[in-house]
């Protein structure tokens, strides 16, 4: 069986910010993902980042793919598994996967969980139409592979998912007929709403989707408003000439292999759902077991990255690895703690109280 | 309300602006930046220390107008593409402004397009004065306009007839 000495499962922006902080200790790191390349969701993201220099502020999110991934290519410490699925981790701490067409299986000395989050779904009339599309459905057809969906859309959300795919489905040409969001205020960034309404994009707070109109694929969308206590308001409903749906209601963590390690997880709500408790270095109850970005709290890629570079750090410093560890650590603590200081990291702050971390 | 409509409303963009007199002297940046995010890039980008210094990344930024010099800078630095020029010295009539643009195609120098408010609405035209599109802005590009001066805090996109 193949061992190494740190496993990282999930290759976006928390996964790949992990292996470059553990191997920068000297660690030897497999890092596992499912897709054909690495970078996660960065690969799909068009739109400048904010945070810090650090977390690379200012770059576009693909960009920023790219230098980490030239970074990982150049680290012979780093042994990268793309197209490889990890299906199970055991008891006994065997990993096993799936990599190309065959199934495989290793061991690790330690091991850290960047799987990220899927996306959540919204029950309405028609949902299975085709013409309905998450968020990042649209964004791969779009980004990656050069393809628009349709050519009017209604985008469910009004979060920054929601904001950000509007205004990239415009810069693609398609046009945006209203973004709606059933919380009574934007959820996004501010900076993203104007960016969509100078451009003319309606947001509707205070409205759902009731329907999605057609036959064969979407040909419409009926939406509608709600009252203060997130009831319809009847006879107030609209129809709207769209041929895509796009959704954009959240995210969950990706928790599943997290349970097969059988560490303590709580419901978290706005965190995301179903999160691992950890301690301050990310290590979860399950000895050896980190947790870093998506998998950990649904949040900004810039957290995620500075969560992976503290989960290697940590992680290459239990093998024993690294001098001054601890140092370099805490700066990246405070970073974390800086990113969050604000009003708009109120949800994650008031969800890792309740975490106890 | 303004977390509703994503709109600012004239008395926010108001208290923006920088006193009479330096608006008198010449051009000045305008940081249309209203909630608290973890974000500094118009600081970093700034060479002529303008921008004062955050003590948390999540400040909301503020101008040192006796520093800003106009150049421009931060209007492609800006993620969240809310830094705009704005030059009232530009002539008796019309007012000197430059956005960031990431649309293609870019509007032809010399022509005449919609000026856009905050909700998109055509209310006037602008005179296309140059279009920045080089490396270094790494496709947020810079558009120059001139617009009347009646509309020239309203005015904060273009259109080019596209619908």
């Amino acid at each position: 069986m193949l061992h190494t000495e740190i496993a990282i499962i999930g290759g976006g922006p928390a996964g790949m910010c992990a292996a470059i902080a553990a191997a920068g200790q000297g660690a030897r790191v497999t890092l596992f993902d499912r897709g054909k390349r690495l970078g996660g969701q960065l690969v799909k993201q068009t739109h400048r980042f904010f945070g810090s220099e650090k977390e690379y502020a200012g770059t576009r999110g693909v960009d920023i793919a790219k230098i980490l991934y030239d970074q990982i290519e150049k680290n012979k410490l780093i042994d990268v598994k793309t197209d490889a699925t990890v299906l199970a981790f055991y008891n006994d701490g065997v990993i096993t996967y799936e990599e190309g067409k065959s199934y495989k299986r290793m061991t690790s000395e330690k091991t850290i969980i960047a799987a990220g989050a899927a996306e959540k779904m919204l029950l309405f009339s028609n949902n299975d139409l085709p013409g309905v599309y998450g968020a990042g459905a649209v964004q791969t057809l779009m980004n990656e592979h050069g393809i628009v969906p349709g050519n009017n859309v209604l985008m469910v959300g009004a979060g920054n998912i929601g904001l950000i795919v509007s205004y990239q489905l415009m810069q693609a040409g398609v046009k945006v007929k209203a973004i709606i969001d059933a919380a009574p205020k934007i959820g996004g960034f501010l900076v993203h709403a104007s960016k969509v309404r100078r451009l003319g994009v309606p947001i509707l707070t205070s409205h759902t989707i009731k329907e999605a109109v057609g036959k064969e694929f979407v040909e419409g969308a009926v939406i509608c408003e709600l009252d203060e206590k997130w009831q319809p308001i009847p006879g107030a409903d609209k129809k709207l000439d769209v041929d895509i749906i796009c959704l954009a209601v959240g995210l969950s963590p990706q928790s599943e292999l997290l349970r097969h390690t059988g560490c303590d997880m709580k419901y978290v709500p706005s965190l995301g759902g179903y999160v691992p408790l950890r301690d301050e270095n990310l290590q979860t109850t399950a000895s050896g077991v980190y947790v870093a970005g998506d998998s950990a709290e649904v949040e900004e890629a810039s957290s995620a990255m500075v969560e992976g570079t503290i989960a290697g750090l940590s992680a290459a410093e239990a093998l024993g690895y690294g001098r001054n560890v601890s140092d370099l650590k805490d700066s990246f603590k405070k970073d974390l703690n800086t990113l969050r200081a604000g009003a708009v990291g109120e949800k994650i702050r008031s969800g890792l109280k309740i975490l106890n971390c | 309300m303004f977390n509703k409509t994503g709109v600012a409303t004239k008395s926010m963009v108001e208290q923006k602006l920088p006193s009479k007199q330096r608006r008198e002297k010449g051009p000045y940046a305008i940081f249309e930046c209203f909630q608290e995010i973890p974000c500094n890039p118009c600081s970093t980008a700034c060479k002529s220390n303008a921008v004062k210094a955050f003590k948390n990344i999540n400040d909301i930024p503020e101008i040192n107008y006796d520093n800003c010099t106009g150049c421009g800078l931060c209007v492609s630095a800006c993620p969240g593409l809310a830094c705009f020029i704005i030059d009232e010295t530009y002539s008796d009539k019309e007012v000197m402004l430059k956005m960031p643009y990431e649309f293609l195609p870019l509007p032809e120098v010399a022509s005449t397009i919609d000026a856009l408010d905050r909700e998109g609405n055509a209310v006037g035209k602008a005179k296309v004065l140059k279009v920045q599109d080089n490396k270094n802005l790494d496709h947020t590009n810079v558009i120059t306009i001139s617009v009347p001066k009646e509309i020239f805090l309203d005015v904060r996109s273009i259109g080019l007839g596209r619908g």
